[in-house]
């Protein structure tokens, strides 16, 4: 069947089969491999990207279900310009990655986070990313970098 | 001033920041156009005979392009050992999740559509599942090798009398549960034959190794197999060299003239990649009511899964660090390594170590428990003193460096320890429900066993006065690029964002050992220095010519990355003019560093449980850690591997555990039911800094990786059995979930 879904700003349109997964479609019709999978449980979080502004996991969406739908890929999070997304730039100065494989739904998840939640206490921070596993950093330094993208968040540009 | 020592993010991090890591299932390449797709069937049950595979229909299905199983491997292939691994089962499965055969199929129908159609008959044999059943040796896994032994060791003392002169001798079997590592990326491989040479590419920490033992195994030349780890999503030991089922693959590419790719699944990963620890402990420990130790013996059962991979060696680890920080002249090991029918054992963060830690610190414990001291005061009666260094244990290790009895003061004072006693007496006195429990862990570890295998390196300055490294140390998260680069600004002046690291392609670096054991900075960081300095006298010599000075009067201006006479800006010239100078031959070098012995960090973890009585649930609060890696390269680096090594560490004492029932069967077998731990199960670690550096490499570094782990793990379940030690328990084993806490609680409570 076709598809057209909104990935980052460009319409893709692709014939796909029915049990084709949103995250297979950003991976094999989209071409864009920053969205990870993880686990086939909808367990570890990898696959998050933005769904019409909201965190979802990919791998649990059918890419037919969000027909005419916008996606948000980590690909298409900083500015035009290439100016790191906030949350993109605090990952970086806070050490928020090891291997990289967490980071695409990790940052995704962050953002949406913060999007429901501008001033989150620590234990908001890692309540919300409760479904995003990391096996490198021990969220320490990820829990650090989504508090400080919310102070660079609330302070006046 | 030196960059080294110094705050540096990453260099890594923008491009995974912005367009994502290039994993093997990422690999977007022509080289890699038209590949078909793998998909194992895979052993369903424990233990069986094959009496049977008919893959007619699955053949038949269009779409699909080969079904292999064994009868299509070589007989040169086949093991010869009698416990040796085959690619894919010969006539017999001994775990579930054993690969059996392998569907390849092109992109117009579905793997998992055509493996269904494989029908595989099964005779089912006995299973043996725990090392109690290998033991007992009723069923053999391997009839041909009379015996589920694959390996036995002793080590340090074996006389019995030892215990003798002891007033208070504690003996308990504890269990160091079997892990699985979980890295985030799965196993995955792609291979292609063209032109007689095998290129695989591989989710990796040993590119090298991986070459070697692909071309091993498919009886190929070494130059004829190129291996490339493009970004690996984690490993943590699991990804050292290549399995079985990545061998499988590049096999099939070979065997198929063709190109082939594949990524496992979730369940694929939780039931066919190697498991970690799987260890059944007896410690025995004697003293002095006084708390002075004398005698300790562990003994250990090494469950190496089905075959038995790296088992024996992670079990001869264990033994070899039983001691851990102590000194107990009458200390001895011994361990058995036996097969069972579960998933195989190998490496995973700490290999062995965290074992020997886990063992004795429960030990020291259980002594200070029986003898009425403070578990922190028998510690420092028995620890290894600050001038006994190098000290060489019973069990035959040489630490190099250490100063034990700082870490635990350090850690002492930064958790406050005597406020944290006073506040668990008062919850105790209230009779409140959430107890609150302290775990106080020493540790020393092993790194770089190997150090004598060394780590190469290849320095080259190219004709723009940028630097290359290429670095036979392998990277898949803990920084190198970023740490290589800056030891290269601090011998060379050259600025970090103008080197460039490569790792990973034996093409591009064909000797090389790779990443396992804490080894990378010690080794393959030396190597980088080592060949930088190379580089930097060669360099003095050119520019001596170019200037016409004598070498003697020459400086190298690092802040700037010029060199002149000493004092004299007007003679200064770039790396680009000397490396100009170098001539036909480059301005590189080309080395390897190897090490005189390992290195053996060290420190102590305070961990604060709070554990609720009713249900059993443990929470752990605070953890509060020293770990003494020697000279620190860059904290923000070190940091992140003692976080995630804690973690790790923590997760085991709490949560993770790969279970089987009865059969064989996994019950762990997805990440809904395996707990790996997540952000809300941890609190921010406190760490405390500690520099003692060792004098083995010239950077003073010891390894930092699995540190966290190692000491994370023992401190947090003891902390979980100080909470609820009033109520008459002694010991708990690991995880400490609510199910294991509950019915210790209950245990006790009905003993008294
Ligand atoms: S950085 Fe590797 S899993 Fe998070």
């Amino acid at each position: 069947m076709n598809v057209t879904i909104t990935v980052n700003g460009t319409p893709i349109t692709a014939d796909v089969a029915d049990r084709t997964l949103l995250v297979q479609f950003l991976r094999e019709a989209g071409g864009l491999t920053a969205t990870n999978v993880g686990c086939d449980t909808t367990s570890c979080g990898a696959c998050t990207v933005l769904l019409d502004g909201e965190s979802v996991k990919s791998c649990t969406v059918l890419a037919a279900q969000v027909d005419g739908s916008a996606v948000t890929t980590l690909e298409g999070l900083a500015s035009p310009d290439g100016q790191m997304h906030p949350v993109q730039r605090a990952f970086h100065a806070e050490h928020a990655l090891q291997c990289g494989f967490c980071t695409p739904g990790m940052v995704m998840a962050a953002v949406s986070l913060l999007a429901e939640n501008p001033d989150p206490t620590q234990d908001e921070v890692r309540a919300g990313l409760e479904g995003n596993l990391c096996r490198g950093t021990g969220y320490h330094h990820i829990v650090r970098a989504v508090l400080a993208a919310a102070r660079a968040g609330r302070e006046p540009a | 001033m030196s960059i080294l020592g110094t705050r540096v993010v990453r260099t890594e991090d923008p491009r995974l920041l912005t367009v994502g890591g290039v994993y093997v299932d990422d690999l977007a390449i022509p080289e890699l156009d038209g590949a078909v797709r793998a998909t194992f069937i895979r052993s369903p049950v424990a233990h069986a005979a094959i009496t049977g595979i008919d893959a007619d229909a699955a053949r038949r299905l269009p779409g699909v392009v080969a079904v292999l199983t064994a009868a299509d491997i070589a007989e040169a292939m086949r093991p010869d050992k009698p416990m040796a691994e085959p690619l894919l089962a010969i006539d017999r499965v001994r775990y579930v999740g054993e690969p059996v055969a392998l569907v390849l199929t092109d992109g117009t129908c579905q793997g998992e559509d055509a493996a269904e159609l494989v029908a595989v008959e099964y005779e089912p044999l006995a299973p043996v599942v725990t090392v109690a059943d290998a033991l007992l040796a009723k069923t053999l896994l391997f009839p041909a090798a009379g015996t589920n032994i694959a390996g036995t060791g002793t080590a340090g003392r074996a006389d019995p009398d030892r215990f003798g002169g002891c007033e208070v001798v504690v003996e308990r079997t504890i269990v160091n549960q079997r892990v699985a590592p979980v890295p985030l990326e799965v196993r995955a491989t792609a291979a292609r034959w063209s032109d007689g040479r095998l290129t695989v590419w591989a989710s990796t920490q040993n590119a090298q190794l991986a070459r070697d033992t692909i071309a091993r195994r498919l009886g190929l030349d070494k130059s004829a197999v190129r291996v490339i780890a493009p970004d690996v999503g984690g490993g943590f030991g699991a990804k050292v060299g290549i399995d079985r089922d990545a061998l499988t693959v590049a096999w099939a590419a070979y065997h198929t003239r063709g190109s082939v790719r594949w990524a496992e699944t979730r369940s694929e990963n939780l039931s066919g990649m190697v498991h970690g620890r799987g260890q059944r402990q007896t410690i025995r420990i004697g003293g002095h009511r006084d708390g002075r130790v004398i005698a300790y013996q562990l003994s250990i059962v090494q469950d190496c899964g089905a075959y038995p991979r790296s088992g024996a060696f992670l079990a001869s680890l264990t033994q070899l660090m039983a001691s851990g920080v102590y000194d107990i002249p009458g200390c001895g090991a011994d361990y058995q390594a036996v097969v069972t029918t579960t998933t195989p054992i190998a490496a995973y963060r700490g290999a062995g170590r965290p074992e020997a830690t886990a063992a004795i610190e429960r030990a020291m414990d259980l002594f200070a428990g029986q003898i009425g001291m403070d578990p922190v005061e028998v510690r420092r009666r028995n620890l290894v003193p600050a001038q006994a260094f190098p000290y060489r244990t019973a069990t035959g290790a040489v630490y190099d460096t250490g100063d034990y009895a700082s870490a635990l003061a350090t850690v002492l004072a930064g958790a406050g320890y005597e406020d944290l006693r006073a506040e668990q007496a008062r919850r105790r006195e209230r009779g409140d429900v959430v107890c609150v429990g302290i775990g106080v862990s020493c540790y020393v570890e092993i790194t770089a066993a190997d150090a004598a295998s060394g780590e190469t390196a290849r320095l080259a300055i190219d004709g723009d006065g940028s630097a290359t490294v290429y670095t036979g140390s392998s990277a898949h998260g803990q920084g190198h690029a970023t740490a290589w680069a800056m030891l290269v600004q601090d011998e060379l002046g050259i600025p970090m964002e103008r080197v460039t690291v490569i790792h990973g392609d034996t093409d591009a670096i064909p000797e090389a050992v790779g990443t396992y054991g804490s080894r990378s900075l010690q080794l393959g960081g030396a190597a980088v220095h080592k060949a930088a300095s190379q580089v930097r006298d060669k360099a003095r010599q050119i520019a001596a010519q170019l200037i016409e000075a004598s070498e003697a009067d020459l400086e190298l201006d690092r802040d700037h990355g010029f060199w002149q006479v000493r004092g004299d800006p007007t003679t200064a010239l770039t790396w680009a003019q000397v490396a100009a100078g170098a001539g036909e031959d480059g301005l590189e070098a080309d080395v390897r560093f190897t090490a005189p012995q390992p290195t053996f960090p060290f420190g102590a973890h305070l961990a604060v449980v709070e554990v609720d009585t009713e249900t059993g649930k443990a929470r752990l609060v605070r953890h509060v850690t020293v770990d003494d890696a020697g000279v620190i390269v860059n904290p923000v680096l070190a940091e992140g591997q003692r976080h995630g090594g804690i973690a790790q560490g923590a997760a085991q004492a709490l949560l993770e555990e790969v279970r089987f029932d009865a059969d064989g069967n996994p019950q762990t077998a997805t990440l809904a039911d395996y707990a790996a731990v997540t952000a809300p199960d941890l609190p921010s670690f406190e760490l405390l800094d500690s520099v003692t550096p060792t004098t083995v490499n010239p950077l003073g570094v010891k390894g930092i990786g699995e540190a966290g782990t190692i000491g994370a793990m023992p401190a947090v379940q003891s902390a979980v059995i100080d909470a609820v030690a009033h109520l008459g328990v002694t010991h708990i084993d690991m995880p400490a979930t609510p199910q294991h806490v509950w019915a210790a609680i209950n245990e006790a409570r009905a003993a008294r």
